[in-house]
């Protein structure tokens, strides 16, 4: 394959060196040249589906879990995978030493603190997926970290022996109980922080999630930090389809494309209102929505 | 024409310039490669994986005269060996195009073929208007004519499946044009006679033809019982609309070839995913291609594909890839 003219991504063929179950999700690790070394936390990689002759197309992006930059195959990226339709299977089913095309690194990283304030990181499902790294980067810097995961049920929580391993201090909030608190993490997450005055919420998990955690965050007077999912074909900002309403710096809404504008938004920059029963739509008083209404 | 095989010509020997102007010499491109419109976003997303130079032409998203916002989501869905896509022509509207898109790419030098479209016959009008008074028109080529879209005049109906909505305005894009502009029109495969909307458009002033836009199809989400694109439907594209493409080129070009219409240089588009693809579309009439979805699974598809359409002339023993261009119309 060509490599990319960019400095700042590049489109390999990476080999799959470990795979393992991680409760209902699998965790795969790729060599993928290139892309540790230039990955931050945030950041997603691209992966192609079904072999050279496939018939899934698209790609299916995923956040990078962890990198290794230097390990003993050369740089390796990890990345959490539900197996939820055909082409998510067939990553997971990959087995080592299969290859399959890595784009990345992608998409606007987690903005980190310029001081060591306290911040609290919210998972939901294998959404927490990036928040380890995270957690590890923000401690660095002198910021305490607490994490929240949550999940309708344990076995679809990730991590939680690394988030005891990274953080400060862990809360476990499932739907039924069967782990931690019964509940959802916008129950935990007021209180946690305001205990540990945070000012920074960072977020990675399903829509409904990350819509209130932003508000919460707003509430308690501390900026969230979410990375959104939005179903992406491409992953590197062509094919329009990953566009939510965003308003900019001076307030106004736009379609905005969450593969290069994104994934990580201010929350409350997101037009959450625009968002039910699994649509979006473009809000009235959005950049370009008088254009439409005339065709 | 040679048709003889020769494995061990090296593909740096073939020649990849064509003529895309009705004349030889009057638009040559250095190869007929060239992004589609809508699949490759306005340049700077590709240049981080190729040289936007490297194209035979750069096609961008098609613009409107006002900006748009584009459809709610979901705008996609994945379907075998294609996706359905409702994008509803998000875009910066004409100005702001001309001022940043083109503006980018002229800086860069890309040669670019700007994809227009309007709800009237007037508004296309008036953005190619715009465009020709830009400060950056010398690094447009051509103009691209979007007619898939709703005809605000005639409720609706796209301007593609009426040949005399197609001509109006092609007409008044060519009044609006310095006479010198190619102006390509891009025709949908969703008509009852391809070669009946061809010829109103070269006969009202188009003086080539890209085929093919995409199709129209639908697909449901059983889990919410309803349609899986906001939009309801959605345009159908990648390699499993390509024999549709090769159809449609293939019945144009055999009737310029026939003399029921005049002959005009054919942009062939739908479902190139290899260079193999593209040396079939060239074969029934094209004399370049574009590549669109296939740019969704690998952002240096359309690179790529110059290259192996080079390997696959040589190991045909072809020397200049002119010489393929309607090498299997009969």
């Amino acid at each position: 394959m060509r490599a990319a003219v960019s400095s700042d991504v590049v489109s390999v063929t990476a080999e799959l060196v470990a795979t393992r179950r991680a409760g209902e999700y699998q965790h795969l690790t790729f060599v993928a040249p290139g892309v540790a070394e230039r990955a931050r936390p945030g950041h997603f990689v691209a992966l192609s589906v079904g072999g050279p002759t496939t018939a899934h197309l698209l790609r299916r992006c995923f956040s990078i879990h962890r990198v290794t930059p230097s390990g003993t195959y050369g740089g390796t990226v990890d990345v959490v995978v539900s197996a939820v339709g055909p082409g998510t299977r067939w990553i997971t089913e990959l087995r080592p030493h299969d290859t399959t095309g890595v784009i990345g690194p992608l998409g606007r990283p987690f903005p980190l603190p310029t001081e060591g304030v306290a911040c609290v990181l919210v998972g939901g499902g294998y959404g927490s997926a990036p928040l380890f790294w995270l957690a590890e980067m923000l401690r660095e810097r002198g910021c305490r970290v607490e994490m929240i995961l949550g999940a309708a049920t344990e076995s679809r929580l990730f991590g939680v022996v690394e988030a005891r391993r990274t953080a400060d201090a862990v809360t476990i909030c499932t739907d039924d109980g069967t782990a931690g608190r019964k509940g959802w993490v916008s129950e935990a997450l007021p209180d946690m922080i305001d205990a540990c005055g945070a000012r920074v919420v960072y977020a990675c998990g399903p829509m409904g999630m990350l819509s209130a955690v932003s508000s919460i965050a707003a509430a308690h007077g501390a900026v969230a930090q979410v990375a959104v999912e939005e179903a992406m074909a491409c992953g590197v900002g062509v094919c329009m389809t990953c566009v939510l309403p965003v308003r900019d710096k001076h307030g106004t809404t736009r379609m905005v494309r969450s593969c290069v504008d994104g994934p990580v938004f201010r929350g409350d920059r997101v037009r959450w209102d625009a968002f039910a029963d699994g649509l979006c739509t473009v809000p009235d008083d959005a950049h370009g929505a008088t254009g439409m209404r005339a065709h | 024409m040679s048709t003889a095989t020769d494995t061990s010509r090296p593909a740096a020997d073939v020649e990849l310039r064509v003529d895309l102007g009705a004349a030889p010499g009057r638009l040559t491109l250095d190869n007929p490669v060239m992004t589609a419109s809508g699949c490759a976003a306005n340049g700077p997303e590709l240049h981080r994986f190729f040289d936007v130079r490297e194209l035979g032409a750069f096609v961008t998203k098609t613009v409107m005269r006002e900006p748009r916002s584009g459809r709610g989501t979901p705008r996609m869905a994945e379907t075998p060996s294609g996706m359905l896509n409702s994008i509803g022509l998000q875009g910066p509207g004409i100005a702001a195009f001309v001022d940043t898109d083109l503006a980018w790419l002229a800086a860069h030098g890309a040669r670019v073929l700007v994809s227009i479209a309007g709800g009237t016959g007037t508004e296309f009008a008036e953005v190619a208007a715009t465009l020709a008074a830009s400060e950056h028109v010398d690094s447009v080529i051509g103009v691209e004519v979007n007619i898939s879209c709703p005809n605000v005049a005639n409720r609706g109906q796209v301007f593609a499946c009426d040949p005399g909505a197609s001509a109006r305005v092609m007409t008044l894009v060519r009044e609006a044009l310095p006479r010198d502009t190619p102006i390509i029109a891009k025709l949908s495969p969703d008509v009852t006679d391809i070669v009946d909307i061809a010829s109103a458009c070269l006969k009202a002033g188009a003086s080539g033809l890209t085929m093919i836009n995409t199709t129209l199809g639908m697909v449901v989400d059983l889990d919410r019982m309803r349609p899986q694109v906001a939009g309801v439907t959605g345009g159908l594209s990648g390699p499993a609309v390509r024999p549709i493409a090769v159809r449609a080129v293939w019945q144009v070009a055999s009737a310029m070839r026939e003399g029921r219409l005049p002959p005009a240089p054919i942009i062939g588009v739908g479902g190139i995913r290899t260079g193999r693809d593209a040396l079939e579309l060239i074969a029934v009439g094209a004399t370049a291609v574009q590549v669109g979805t296939a740019t969704f699974n690998d952002p240096m598809a359309p690179v790529r594909v110059r290259d192996e359409l080079a390997e696959e002339l040589a190991r045909r023993g072809y020397a200049s890839v002119r010489n393929a261009v309607g090498a299997a119309l009969t």
